[in-house]
């Protein structure tokens, strides 16, 4: 196996709090990867460390061996890496058609043209087409997303970061919010992605989080805590106790 | 409805669309000798006030300083006149490219911070702009540049005391104007423009470079607004402070916020509904038009623009 994502001892601190210390992770290729830990772990800040949100006090992130510490959000999407929101971020005066539409003709290399209309290009449709269908939003494709319900908001920021071809694909906690009979569709689709896209999911849902993932790193007060093969982690009584509260301060 | 045929729509001409072109020339007619050198005036603000919409109402940036490009692209037209070529129209470009370069410079300015910062920036570049414009020698500082005598259009057409070659002159780089400003807004990056404007977070995570985005429309939205301070100059015959003053930049918010913000024609219909606003008003009472004016925009703002022109909305839930 090869590693695809790797960070060597990111160290991300507010004043003298430590959001992140001293985290070196491993994402392999392919990996279903789940990213738990108690509210405060830092693992949001992890995600923004990763994707180029923030930038890190010290430490380096690496992308394929090569060093992507300094590089700017923009230019990690373009070299794969691709994030869901835990809170909705949507361009809310848009229509779902719009967003995808914009952001596969970004994928596409011509979302900079001045000339051509939106859609111009064939490819472009075709592409939207699909995710509308895949993500059930077909059917309100042309009405604006602030209008939207929030069960479909919520699978257009999915299917927004899918438009993006990932190949690492960052989901912050994606079922947040989800009613309980919808989650599913969407680790669905997760599941459903080629076996070459390597997924680092961050969720609360222990259930979802053993159905899905088959590694699972735990972070707390912003260090990782434990690593291991979902078995191993679900058995670990010091994980457990972290959870319940127990022995650890929470962060 | 497929994507594609979702998408061909939203770009299609529309018939009212196509009915607004073709009234723009015919104004010229409407207009008159008697009311061409309002019209005129419309025209240009119209431009102007499109320019602005761009970056304020697409991009979402707030700025209380567009005159420093309209008052620039005015006193480089009529120094350009005064000293070294009367053409209208190389005068002309000469003002778009002045501005365009100026508006490239300082749009590295209004690329990051928050709405307050550039609000303070905008606002600060153009009384900058004001206070050299008003201290340097050959700007003739308080007075302004008088006395810009304009070649004839096309060497054909002389410049008139009715401003009827002024009219037709504005109208037409009205129109390309609309027509440049409507190409964009339906492109990929006019759209990129507004997914900036919505969620600047999430615009970067799709993959969108904002930074380098914003730099493009706000020099672009520069030339525009230069174009039009250079259409005033050689229309009018001289350059004033007044194409600087900060007054300008808020009347020109004004007919943005009048005519709907975000909107391509916004910026048109502003502009004749303050022009014909200011000049009803004050006919009626000169001293405290402003008052009126005052009073229909809290109105206009509270109801809400939809609603205010749609009478029949007023009294329903």
């Amino acid at each position: 196996m090869t590693t695809v994502l790797e960070t060597k001892n990111l160290v991300k601190r507010f004043g003298a709090f430590a959001a992140t210390n001293d985290v070196s992770l491993k994402v392999e290729k392919g990996a279903r990867q789940a990213l738990i830990g108690p509210n405060g772990a830092g693992k949001t800040t992890l995600i923004n460390l990763l994707t180029g949100v923030l930038e890190p006090t010290s430490g380096s992130v690496i992308l394929e061996g090569q060093d992507i510490t300094r590089l700017p959000s923009h230019q990690r999407v373009r070299r794969g890496i691709v994030r869901t929101f835990q809170i909705n971020q949507l361009f809310g005066e848009l229509t779902p058609l719009q967003s995808l539409a914009l952001t596969v003709s970004n994928q596409l290399g011509i979302s900079g043209r001045l000339w051509q209309a939106l859609g111009r290009d064939d490819r472009v449709a075709q592409r939207c087409d699909e995710l509308l269908k895949q993500f059930h939003l077909d059917d309100v494709q042309d009405q604006k997303v602030a209008l939207l319900a929030y069960g479909k908001r919520r699978q257009l920021e999915i299917a927004t970061a899918l438009a993006c071809n990932p190949r690492v694909l960052l989901l912050d906690e994606p079922v947040a919010g989800v009613p309980e009979g919808e989650r599913q569709e969407i680790f669905d689709i997760v599941n459903a992605l080629p076996a070459e896209v390597t997924v680092l999911l961050i969720e609360h849902d222990m259930d979802l989080v053993f159905n899905f993932a088959r590694t699972v790193s735990v972070l707390v007060n912003g260090a990782l805590f434990a690593e291991g093969d979902v078995k191993s982690i679900a058995s670990d009584p010091r994980v457990k106790s972290v959870y319940l509260g127990e022995g650890t301060p929470h962060g | 409805m497929s994507a594609s045929a979702s998408l061909a729509q939203g770009r299609r001409w529309k018939a009212w669309e196509i009915a607004i072109l073709v009234a723009l020339p015919l104004s010229w007619f409407a207009a008159g000798e008697q009311h061409s050198l309002l019209a005129n005036e419309i025209a240009i603000f119209a431009l102007f006030a499109v320019s602005l919409d761009l970056i304020l109402g697409y991009a979402g940036i707030v700025s209380l300083g567009h005159a420093a490009f309209f008052g620039t692209g005015a006193y480089a037209a009529a120094l350009f006149a005064k000293h070294v070529n009367p053409d209208p129209l190389v005068g002309l470009a000469v003002a778009i490219g002045v501005t365009t370069l100026l508006g490239a410079a300082s749009s590295i300015l209004v690329m990051r911070g928050s709405d307050m910062a550039r609000l303070m920036i905008t606002l600060g570049v153009a009384a900058l702009l004001y206070e050299l414009a008003n201290k340097l020698e050959f700007t003739g500082g308080a007075d302004g540049l008088q006395g810009v005598v304009m070649g004839s259009l096309l060497g054909r057409f002389e410049f008139d005391l009715y401003g009827r070659v002024a009219l037709a002159y504005s109208l037409v780089v009205l129109v390309i104007g609309l027509l440049i400003a409507r190409r964009i807004v339906h492109s990929p990056f006019g759209w990129s423009l507004q997914a900036i404007r919505d969620n600047r977070l999430r615009a970067s995570a799709i993959g969108l470079n904002v930074d380098a985005r914003l730099g493009v429309i706000y020099t672009i939205s520069a030339a525009m607004a230069g174009a039009a301070g250079g259409l005033m100059a050689q229309t009018s015959g001289f350059a004033s402070l007044d194409g600087l003053d900060f007054h300008r930049s808020a009347d020109t918010m004004l007919m943005v916020v009048i005519g709907g913000a975000g909107w391509l024609w916004g910026g048109l219909f502003g502009a004749i509904a303050f022009k014909l606003l200011h000049d009803v008003l004050s006919a009626w009472t000169p001293q405290y038009w402003t008052f009126w004016l005052g009073l229909f925009l809290v109105v206009l703002v509270m109801v809400g623009r939809d609603r205010f022109f749609k009478p029949w909305t007023w009294f329903r839930k």
